[in-house]
């Protein structure tokens, strides 16, 4: 389903990629983890569409991205929900006009977004603030805000950047649980972090990235603290 | 495009007074342009008054027969350059000196046939026959006296010529003013809502649903612009309609036709229209990479 093929990216003299190769499937969980710079957010720019690599092939569903057509870049991140580590919510709008500006973008009938909004709401437990502005929010409920969106316009793969980074270990907790919770749907989900705590009580699958390397790939990984 | 709508009135009430210069910009623009439409216009009715007025006069000597005028009158027509002749007898001159002065009996009393003079109007096909027919009709011994309207037709030609001329000019430089000032508004608003563009790239929007809104803005503004420089216009333009019939007297120049008034209206919403999408276009282009 996500596939990289020695891909690399500089920016300039600098390599924040170095020949990564990986591939994940329909229905994985996969923790991305790595110090500052070790090229965790390259990953995911490149993933988004929002880089190309300088060298290497990243293929979504057996689709080359580098091939699409800059027309249809929008039709491609539908494909994919994210997760801002600063939620990235515009702050003129309602809890509800932010998660349904995700359907909006796909031209979904008034009826149909006001119904989908409000099941993802429930899902996230954002139900009775639903008018609320994200000045109004705890960290939290905007990460969840930001879930919401993330997921409710069906992507098949959701990508979480650092989604706790900003968080207590017991709301980091709730994100990841929903997180889970959206896995066990089939979809696929990648998420880069710091957190270890999260990533040695979920067991699941850890690339790990050192200076632009992938130095390791464990089914059931950990992340050990050096 | 209910969700355009909304997003682009946001757009406006967020950044009000960027919003209030694209519309007094295009408002400006626009009123000058109606002002020398308007005006170029009623030069033009004006023209068209005095060209479709006689205008050289013939007033023949007391002992002049009919035979003596229809000879003239066909050594005009041989000269190809008249369009109309109208004889005028002492009697005929006498029914319209009365019908000018039906308001003062003294003046009637003292006037009679035998003091008017017959005459022979004549209209040109071309201002520049005039000269050719008055000189015609100068080397006629029954001729006593000839004028001619040629100054006046000449003055207001190079008048509605220069009205013209300057209108084109300054509505075109001001034109250019509104499509830049859009450019400029539309940009500075792309560049403001740079994070929020980013966040809409990101979750999917294609850039027409990104792009709309501006486009609708810059439409917006011109349309508006225009409806209001019309809308002022017009309304000045009634408030001086008593003074400038009474100046203008015996020229039909106003009222202007409202079916004239809707075409302007028609023409610069439609202007409006081109110039802001265009402006804003050009932003969107240019900005939003």
């Amino acid at each position: 389903m996500v596939k990289f093929d020695n891909v690399s990216k500089s920016f300039g003299e600098t390599t924040a990629l170095d020949k990564v190769s990986f591939e994940i499937d329909k229905g994985e969980f996969v923790f991305i983890i790595g110090p500052s710079g070790a090229g965790k957010t390259t990953l995911i720019k490149l993933l988004l569409k929002q880089i190309q690599p300088t060298e290497g092939i990243i293929e979504v569903d057996d689709q080359d991205i580098a091939q699409i057509h800059k027309k249809k870049i929008a039709e491609y991140r539908r494909k994919v929900g994210v997760v801002f580590q600063d939620f990235k919510l515009l702050s003129d709008r309602t809890v509800f006009e932010n998660v349904a500006l995700a359907l909006r973008v796909l031209s979904e009938k008034e009826e149909v977004i006001s119904e989908k909004v409000e099941n993802i709401l429930d899902l996230v437990g954002l139900k009775e603030k639903r008018d609320f502005f994200p000045s109004q929010l705890a960290g939290g409920e905007l990460q969840r805000t930001c879930l919401a969106r993330a997921i409710v316009g069906d992507p098949e793969i959701i990508i979480a950047d650092e989604p706790t980074g900003n968080l207590d270990i017991g709301i980091a907790r709730q994100i990841v649980d929903l997180l889970k919770k959206i896995n066990e749907t089939g979809k696929i989900v990648i998420m880069a972090t710091h957190n270890f705590e999260i990533v040695n009580a979920l067991g699941q699958r850890v690339l790990e990235l050192e200076k632009g390397k992938l130095v390791s790939d464990k089914k059931k990984g950990k992340y050990h603290l050096s | 495009m209910n969700e355009h709508l909304k997003t682009t009135w946001t757009h406006l009430r967020r950044s009000p007074y960027q919003s209030l210069s694209a519309i007094l910009i295009m408002f400006l623009t626009f009123f000058i342009a109606t002002s020398f439409v308007l005006t170029a216009a009623g030069f033009q009715v004006v023209l068209r008054y005095f060209e479709t007025r006689p205008q050289v006069t013939a007033f023949f000597k007391d002992d002049t027969n009919q035979q003596q005028v229809d000879l003239i009158k066909a050594k005009l027509i041989q000269s190809g350059k008249v369009e109309e002749t109208k004889y005028i007898s002492k009697e005929e001159a006498l029914e319209i000196y009365r019908q000018q002065n039906e308001n003062d009996p003294l003046l009637l009393e003292m006037v009679t046939a035998n003091i008017l003079p017959a005459s022979l109007e004549v209209s040109t096909k071309d201002i520049t026959g005039l000269s050719e027919v008055a000189g015609i009709l100068k080397e006629e011994s029954v001729v006593e006296e000839v004028i001619f309207q040629e100054d006046i037709v000449q003055a207001l030609y190079q008048w509605t010529g220069t009205i013209r001329k300057v209108g084109i000019g300054l509505i075109s430089a001001l034109g250019l003013t509104s499509f830049l000032i859009i450019l400029v508004i539309i940009g500075m608003k792309i560049t403001i809502k740079k994070a929020e563009i980013e966040i809409l790239q990101l979750i999917g929007a294609s850039t027409g649903y990104i792009r709309t809104p501006f486009l609708l803005e810059g439409i917006f503004y011109g349309a508006v612009g225009a409806i209001l420089a019309w809308g002022l216009a017009y309304l000045l333009l009634l408030y001086a309609t008593p003074f400038i019939i009474k100046f203008l007297s015996g020229i039909p120049v106003l009222p202007v036709p409202v079916y004239f008034m809707l075409i302007i209206l028609g023409v610069e919403i439609l202007a409006g229209i081109i110039i802001g999408s265009f402006g804003s276009l050009i932003a969107v282009k240019r900005y939003l990479k």
